[in-house]
């Protein structure tokens, strides 16, 4: 250990100290607190412009309809139906309502989504109806459900729009993507993607 | 599949701990190596504009009179920022200033390395404030406990006097560590989607025709150090579990190794200046053995899944997902919730509140334990202070006065240790015990019953180990809770941090003690279990009745 203490500076007083504080505090506020920012956009606004905006997502005509990392709010029984999300998939502020697993309200919600979707879906049984679908997200802008979850919606959807159940079953499939690199994480289909390309399908 | 990805992180994380262990101890030992060539450049002028000349070693008493100066410096300067940011530049949504007490909470919050956060990163923070206070705090603290905890490594290993220069530890760790892996990080980040921009919030027209604003930001920056530093505190509310801060399962993985690298690393870089590797060893395997059995708890109760809903007739076969994010799914929601809570960073992928009561209960368990693996420094220095103990506790049992890596562990060092472990469950319990007398605490519950108690403790035990994830439904932007963590977060920090500088600063006044072969050994697998009993015996001892009142009871009613 080459570090010893020398007496001479040990005896430097506690402002001397202070000083190199103040002026270690500015530095590193610039450094670290602006530098590093700044840099670190321009150089992300460089090499991965679409990623670093937010991965926007145009439909054919160019308009913009959204990020494919944010969910959207579909009521509308025609199209795929995502999680239950306590603020709309308002995403000016995330959050959800953070349900104790004891909470009677959420076991409230969850049996009032289960009557709507035996409304909509009457010839699903509930046992086919995946937990994912009818629960809160944590961050309520989840935009995947499970390919069951898709899957499960198919009948309904097939006879608003009248596309037959295989090609909607295709089009799931073409739009469930894999575990990363085969391993991590988990399947799923995401909503927005696969509800434009339905929409394209449809045409309009 | 799920113990498949989760066994190969764990593997992953094996494979980078002991080469960065060498770095660690190759950039602290202040011996000349590659590193100075490299950083030496950088690393000049810093020292020029600070004014560093010589760095020469300091004493405790210097050594925490430096660290505390500059999170001072610091502290005042962010508040400032804080309060007047409306008026300040990259402020594009005119958001206002922020309220005295909610400042004071994010400041010792921030400056702590505990990141519990009562306000709204969308809402709340300018975009100047998010970088120039939230990430460079993040910077600084990291720094701060890391210099500390190798001050503290240096006295207890080293026979000299000294335990280094503070402003060389706490310069280097920023130019040799967290800067450089951070800008890396970020990029890798970006690449896989997480948003960096100054742009504004976005308005689009959705699919279905109706508007949605999507907040944005220069998110990736905070992102990597939020991880590496073990900090915690999220861009967005939501924190990790938001898609722009964690997008897919692969920045999920590189979040979980970025938080646990180095605090997984730290018992090898302690074995190096011990000059034995087994020492690390022990220490790094006590870490991993508490750890797994955690894991194997919260992964088995939410695969289990809520009786509640499972009862209702559908498909729970996945387990319970309120709260959690599709992408994820169980294995990567529960094991980031297990390694957050283990390295004290405190961000989450998933919300916590809404955990089943035994998966609950293993991050609130790690958080009191706070010594597996722990945020950045301190959980390793905390791993030391029980080792102490542990050989104290033997050396009572056998008759021998006790010795630590060569020192003798006498009455003073003894009475500092049991301040410091008497001091972390005390500022736990007492306050919870407070807020449930007045309506100011009580008040803020979201979930009745048992689990109320479990929201307050959480918040107090979250706060208390520099932590800052938190059972989020409790209502705790308000003066009361304001003031009250924001307390216990500071006393959380400083009382152990001084605590064992104080320690250290009298083991190295001792004389040296030669090993012989009546010298207890602390680097066998034998003081590995030894120690774990310790942590246990001491962990359930203090918290063992608040937690049957809370998670416990919990448990056996919704069963």
């Amino acid at each position: 250990m080459s570090i010893m203490v020398h007496e001479g500076q040990e005896g430097r007083s506690g402002g001397a100290l202070f000083w190199i504080a103040l002026r270690a505090g500015v530095v590193f506020i610039i450094l670290c607190g602006i530098v590093y920012p700044l840099v670190s956009t321009g150089l992300a606004q460089l090499l991965f412009p679409h990623q670093a905006n937010g991965s926007l997502l145009r439909d054919k005509d160019g308009t913009l309809i959204g990020s494919e990392l944010i969910g959207q709010s579909f009521t509308d029984p025609s199209y795929f139906h995502g999680r239950v999300s306590s603020i709309g998939y308002k995403a000016e502020a995330s959050g959800s309502n953070n349900y104790a697993p004891s909470n009677p309200d959420m076991i409230a919600r969850t049996q009032a989504s289960i009557v709507q979707w035996q409304q909509e879906n009457p010839d699903v049984l509930i046992e086919k109806l995946p937990i994912a679908l009818i629960t809160n997200s944590g961050s309520g802008l989840d935009p995947h459900i499970t390919p069951q979850s898709a899957l499960v919606q198919i009948s309904r959807i097939s006879k608003l729009t009248g596309l037959s159940e295989a090609e909607l079953a295709s089009l799931v499939n073409e739009y469930t993507e894999n575990r990363d690199l085969g391993v991590f994480g988990e399947k799923r289909v995401n909503v927005l993607k696969l509800n434009l390309a339905l929409k394209e399908k449809l045409g309009i | 599949m799920d113990i498949l990805q989760i066994v190969i992180v764990i593997g992953v994380l094996m494979l980078i701990a002991k080469p960065l262990g060498d770095y660690l101890y190759h950039v602290f030992s202040n011996e000349p190596n590659l590193t100075d060539r490299v950083f030496r450049w950088v690393e000049k002028p810093i020292f020029a504009l600070i004014g560093v000349k010589q760095r020469t070693g300091m004493s405790w008493k210097r050594y925490a009179f430096s660290f505390i100066a500059i999170n001072i410096v610091l502290v005042a300067i962010s508040y400032a920022v804080l309060r007047l940011q409306s008026g300040l530049p990259l402020n594009p949504s005119d958001i206002g200033n922020m309220e005295p007490t909610l400042v004071m909470n994010t400041i010792i919050s921030f400056i702590t390395n505990t990141n519990l956060q009562h306000y709204s990163g969308e809402t709340g923070l300018t975009y100047f404030s998010q970088m120039a206070v939230i990430m460079m705090m993040m910077f600084a603290s990291a720094a701060t406990g890391f210099s500390v905890a190798v001050a503290f490594v240096r006295g207890i290993t080293s026979k000299g006097k000294s335990l280094g220069n503070f402003f060389e530890d706490f310069v280097k760790a920023h130019t040799r560590i967290f800067l450089p892996l951070s800008t890396i990080i970020t990029l890798v980040l970006v690449a896989l989607q997480v948003p960096q921009t100054l742009d504004l919030t976005l308005t689009i027209t959705t699919l279905q025709g109706s508007t949605q604003q999507i907040a944005i930001g220069p998110v990736a920056s905070l992102e990597s150090i939020k991880h590496l530093g073990t900090n915690g505190g999220g861009f967005f509310g939501v924190n990790s579990a938001h898609p722009f801060e964690n997008p897919n399962p692969l920045t999920n993985v590189i979040e979980i190794l970025s938080m646990w690298a180095l605090p997984a690393s730290l018992p090898f870089m302690y074995g190096r200046f011990a000059k034995s590797r087994k020492q690390g060893w022990v220490i790094f395997s006590a870490m991993m053995i508490l750890f797994l059995v955690f894991l194997t708890v919260a992964y088995t109760a939410e695969k289990n899944g809520n009786p509640a809903l499972n009862d209702l007739g559908i498909d729970a076969s996945q387990g319970s997902m309120e709260g959690k994010e599709v992408r994820f799914g169980m294995a990567q929601s529960v094991l980031f919730t297990a390694v957050t809570t283990a390295a004290t960073t405190g961000t989450v992928n998933n919300m916590h509140d809404t955990l089943t009561p035994l998966g609950g209960l293993v991050p609130l368990a790690e958080m009191m334990l706070n010594v597996v693996f722990g945020g950045k420094g301190v959980g390793l220095m905390n791993m030391l202070m029980y080792a102490i103990l542990a050989v104290f506790i033997c050396g009572l049992m056998v008759g021998r006065t006790p010795e630590f890596l060569g020192r003798k562990i006498e009455p003073r060092e003894m009475k500092l240790i049991a301040v410091a472990i008497l001091a972390h469950p005390f500022i736990i319990l007492a306050p919870t015990a407070a807020a449930f007398l007045i309506d100011l605490g009580k008040g803020s519950i979201s979930n009745s019953g048992f689990h109320g108690i479990t929201q307050v403790l959480y918040e107090y035990t979250s706060s208390a180990a520099n932590n800052g994830s938190g059972f989020e439904g409790l209502a705790d932007n308000t003066p009361f809770w304001n003031i009250s963590t924001g307390l216990v977060m500071f006393f959380g920090r400083y009382i152990s941090m001084i605590a064992m500088l104080a320690v250290v600063g009298s083991l190295v006044r001792k004389q040296w003690v030669p090993e012989t072969i009546g010298t207890f050994r602390t680097d066998n697998a034998l003081f590995t279990f030894l120690l774990i009993g310790t942590v246990i015996l001491i962990g359930a001892l203090t918290f063992l009745p608040v937690v049957v009142l809370g998670p416990i009871a919990e448990h056996l009613t919704i069963r």
